[in-house]
């Protein structure tokens, strides 16, 4: 200890290389906001990859995320809000000294925790059940080379899917009732495809001019090809390369559930292609959630721990640093959940 | 002032230090456990530099031996053609893997900057030394995963019954892990990306670190624009760490995913996109290259004003051109896939802003020269690496200016003048700038003299080796020599003969270098205080520091003004004039 620190009190809590306590508490909180900083940005990088998953095949969403269970989804997130708020409370609470408040406010957030990851259990539990699970070892739509690796199930879980649509249908075509409202997800998709036919056509006229005017070449990304992609990226590449470019097929299920009046999009009106990456769904519901689940696991134990050290009395107005870190931690891990729900559950 | 027999500790007056009190951060705990436990940030950068420099050890066993099969143009390690590229593959990937998670990035940051932050704060440590110790030990266990790599490919030469044990070994997809290549290889990518997935939480918990460190640890009159430029090269770096880092984690969380569950998110068989991983990839990569090359300008921003005896000119201006280098880098990540079929627009405005990251970095080496301008330059070892650095650092990144040119890019794409580019960044200068530290802190670090004659012979060897290693790689470039193969034709024979010479040039001076630091250990002679004349806070304690950094804690007067020492022949080094400092004999007083 440096002789300049040696003659002045010296808070317990109080690290050697910080002046003050409140420049220590202000450090720590910087870290931790920084550290949230890149949570975020992890996070962010999957909802991206969510996002371009989605967009290049909406029909798979579509027709998978029947699977999930909304009320549980709901259930959770309105778990996950009341957690968030009694750990805001407990953080008010060990700012005013009230050690009975603080104590009670973390074992509810706590439990908090511990309902989220039981239902999370149940509802992983279902997706063993139903053959929908992460991996390809139990995922009745998993598919290698174009043939589903598990057949035998197939049927089985595309019935359970089926019953989940009828039973959902049911009910939104009730509140349609109520509201005079006649949107399906299939007639929203086909007034798109209308649009993207045009632009195709428009397109389509374009290059064939193209064609004319030069002698045709090789259908390869050449300096020397006349062949124009209409796509940019790898989607400009599977226009030269995949034999069924004639059509947007991500419009091609809704187009068949329009016109077999179905509310949803079914399995039958996928095309085989399509039923393949069904599976693809399961694996990103999987990634997201495990990766969700497992920080709501580490704020568990965070929380288990000051939880821990404010029974034995060890904040005050003083010194409630880790109560307050934690407590941004949990908001953050809360909020992301927030973002996952209707990510996830609620797609039309 | 009396004459000192034997060189003893002395303080910044020169006055030598009583034997008993001299308290120094390597005798204060004795045993392995005083190491391994440690929270002192100056043990743990010193660890970091063993392991570091292992790592720095087994990249340039690999550099040699890609080097040495280029000596010829057909195969020259193996006569079979399979084995032969199998094997180059696996070099020059494990070459790029280990060289950039496990060197470059970690180098200037986690040695230099750990041991030297605090202390130009004036303050006794980082604001985390717990957080500090466990990114130590990520770095650990992310090597320990390379290590893993590495051994079961070797085992796997040497006994091909285990492949069917425990599954390929080695790594063969060039360190970027492109998508689909690295989900079908059938060597250890989930094992390699595990590590570079820990790696990157040591750089997290390191930015983090830093940043508030420097954000809450600055001592009473060191203002934002009165830090070391080194801390503002650090601060760039850290911000780039902590935003950059995470979306490599994920992208390669994703990867590990695809081959362990199939998670179809980059396999085009699944409906994925490739394309998606390189922008991923690059979203980090690219920033890396400035986590890179960063605390490298920070590095020789101090050489250049304290070895011209010289204000530093233009501090703002060198400390935001730091900002908008890392701010400017997030951006221009695209520059890398300009033949991955992105859409054209987007190539081009990449292209655009490629260049822009031309004038902050162009800002930088004109005001270095100019702070050089009219200086009493002495040419020590330390500024002669920094003015290797200049040098090397204006080819390097003009050269990216060509690359950065959509048209000329799309030619030389994949070829060896990429390769001579980047290694004329990444080392000719930030190895350059990371020598030019040690050289610099070395004496600060250990409280060792080196032998400036050696040390000056290792910098001639690898400069010279350097530029006759990577220059005429330019030229094979322009001539069309791709990256990445084996073997060539007959016509880039002789650029090949040249550049593997000068590696091996290259690779005596490292070893020079190497003997000289380790000469100084056994043999070097006591330096003082500020053996250099510096004036940032690091140099206001004794050589090396005491554990607790500082007996008193200094008052923070601009690092640039060297006007407050005066050389004292007999302790070969710097002392403090009291007269000249009013403020610090106040503090002394206090």
């Amino acid at each position: 200890m440096s002789t300049a620190n040696a003659d002045h009190d010296h808070p317990a809590h109080l690290a050697h290389h910080f002046d003050t306590v409140e420049q220590q508490f202000d450090s720590a909180k910087l870290g931790m906001w920084v550290f949230l900083a890149t949570e975020i940005l992890m996070f962010g990088g999957l909802f991206c990859a969510y996002a371009v998953y989605r967009g290049n095949h909406p029909e798979v969403f579509l027709y998978a995320h029947h699977f999930l269970d909304t009320f549980w989804g709901a259930f959770n997130t309105v778990v996950l809000l009341v957690s968030s708020f009694t750990m805001a409370w407990g953080v008010r609470a060990a700012q005013l000294g009230q050690k009975n408040i603080l104590v009670l406010m973390l074992l509810l957030t706590f439990l908090g925790g511990v309902g989220f990851m039981v239902v999370k259990a149940v509802e992983y539990y279902g997706k063993w059940e139903h053959a929908t699970f992460a991996g390809p070892w139990n995922n009745a739509f998993f598919n290698e080379d174009g043939q589903f690796v598990h057949p035998d199930k197939l049927e089985d879980t595309v019935a359970y899917g089926a019953k989940k649509m009828d039973k959902k249908a049911h009910a939104v075509a009730h509140v349609d009732e109520e509201l005079g409202l006649h949107d399906t997800d299939a007639e929203r998709l086909v007034e798109k495809e209308t649009q993207e036919e045009h632009a195709e056509q428009h397109e389509a006229a374009e290059a064939q001019d193209a064609a004319v005017a030069a002698a045709p070449g090789p259908p390869l990304p050449t300096d020397h090809s006349d062949f124009k992609p209409a796509h940019n990226g790898p989607g400009g590449l599977s226009d030269m390369f995949m034999e069924d470019g004639a059509a947007p097929e991500a419009f091609v299920a809704a187009a068949a559930a329009s016109a077999a009046g179905h509310t949803f999009v079914t399995w039958e009106d996928l095309d085989n292609r399509q039923k393949g990456l069904v599976s693809q769904f399961f694996q990103i519901y999987f990634m997201m959630t495990g990766l969700h689940g497992l920080h709501v696991l580490i704020g568990m134990g965070l929380i288990g721990w000051i939880l821990f050290r404010a029974a034995m009395g060890a904040f005050s107005p003083a010194y409630f640093t880790p109560v307050d870190l934690v407590g941004l931690y949990w908001h953050l891990v809360d909020l992301i959940w927030i973002f996952l729900f209707p990510l996830l559950y609620l797609i039309h | 002032m009396s004459v000192i027999p034997k060189p003893a500790v002395t303080d910044i007056f020169g006055k030598p230090v009583d034997e008993q009190k001299a308290d120094n951060y390597l005798t204060h705990g004795r045993g392995i456990l005083s190491w391994l436990l440690t929270l002192d940030h100056k043990r743990i950068g010193i660890m970091y530099m063993v392991l570091v420099l292992a790592a720095f050890f087994l990249g340039g066993v690999f550099a040699i031996v890609l080097r040495t099969e280029l000596i010829t143009p057909n195969e020259t390690f193996f006569a079979d053609a399979t084995t032969n590229n199998d094997f180059y593959n696996q070099s020059f990937t494990l070459h790029g893997a280990v060289m950039v998670f496990m060197f470059i990035i970690p180098a200037i940051p986690a040695i230099l900057g750990n041991f030297m932050l605090p202390l130009m704060l004036g303050a006794k440590d980082v604001a985390f030394p717990r957080l500090n110790l466990l990114s130590l030990y990520c770095y650990l266990a992310g090597s320990a995963f390379f290590l893993w790599v590495l051994g079961k490919g070797v085992l796997n030469i040497l006994f091909p019954t285990l492949v069917g044990v425990w599954g390929g070994g080695g790594l063969d997809t060039g360190w970027t892990f492109y998508t689909p290549y690295s989900t079908d290889s059938t060597t250890a990518v989930t094992a390699a990306t595990a590590g570079a997935f820990v790696l990157g939480f040591s750089s997290i918990l390191t930015g983090v670190n830093f940043i508030a460190s420097i954000h809450m640890l600055r001592p009473k009159g060191m203002g934002w624009f009165r830090m070391p430029l080194f801390l503002w090269a650090l601060y760039a770096t850290s911000i780039i760490q902590i935003l950059a880092t995470p979306v490599l984690a994920i992208t390669l969380l994703l990867l590990i995913a695809e081959r362990t569950l199939n998670v179809g998110i980059f396999d085009p068989a699944l409906g994925g996109d490739p394309v998606l991983y390189q922008h991923f990839f690059w979203f980090y990569s690219h920033p890396a290259v400035y986590i890179m090359i960063l605390p490298a300008m920070g590095v020789i921003s101090e050489v250049i004003s304290v070895f011209s005896r010289k204000h530093i000119f233009g501090y703002g201006f060198i400390a935001m051109s730091s900002l908008a280098i890392a701010i400017l880098g997030f951006l221009v990540w695209g520059h890398h896939m300009f033949t991955s079929g992105q859409s054209a627009l987007l190539s081009a405005v990449f292209s655009l802003i490629t260049m822009t990251v031309a004038i902050p970095s162009a800002i930088k080496v004109f005001n270095w020269l100019t702070t050089m301008y009219r200086g009493s330059i002495l040419l020590a070892t330390p500024m002669l690496y920094a003015i290797g650095f200049i040098w090397l650092f204006t080819i390097g990144g003009l050269t990216g200016v060509f690359l950065g040119a959509l048209s000329v890019d799309l030619h030389v794409h994949d070829t060896y003048f990429v390769v001579a580019h980047f290694h004329y960044v990444m080392v000719g200068s930030t190895l350059f700038a990371f020598l030019a530290g040690m050289h610099y802190w070395w004496p600060k670090m250990f409280g060792k003299t080196y032998s400036e004659k050696w040390a000056k012979i290792g910098f001639w060897l690898i400069f010279a080796g350097f530029n006759l290693t990577f220059f005429i790689q330019f030229v094979a470039g322009s001539q069309g020599m791709p990256r990445r193969y084996a073997t060539y034709p007959d016509q880039f024979h002789i650029y090949h003969v040249i550049s593997t010479l000068g590696s091996y040039v290259l690779t005596v001076g490292l070893f020079v270098a190497l003997g000289v630091w380790i000469h100084s250990l056994i043999y070097g002679r006591q330096t003082p205080a500020n053996p250099w004349g510096a004036n940032a806070l690091e140099w206001h304690t004794t050589s090396p520091p005491p554990h607790h950094n500082f007996n008193k804690t200094p008052p923070a007067t601009d690092p640039y003004d060297y006007s407050h020492w005066t050389y004292d022949a007999e302790l070969d080094g710097y002392v403090l004039n009291e007269d000249n400092e009013p403020e610090e004999a106040e503090a002394a007083h206090a």
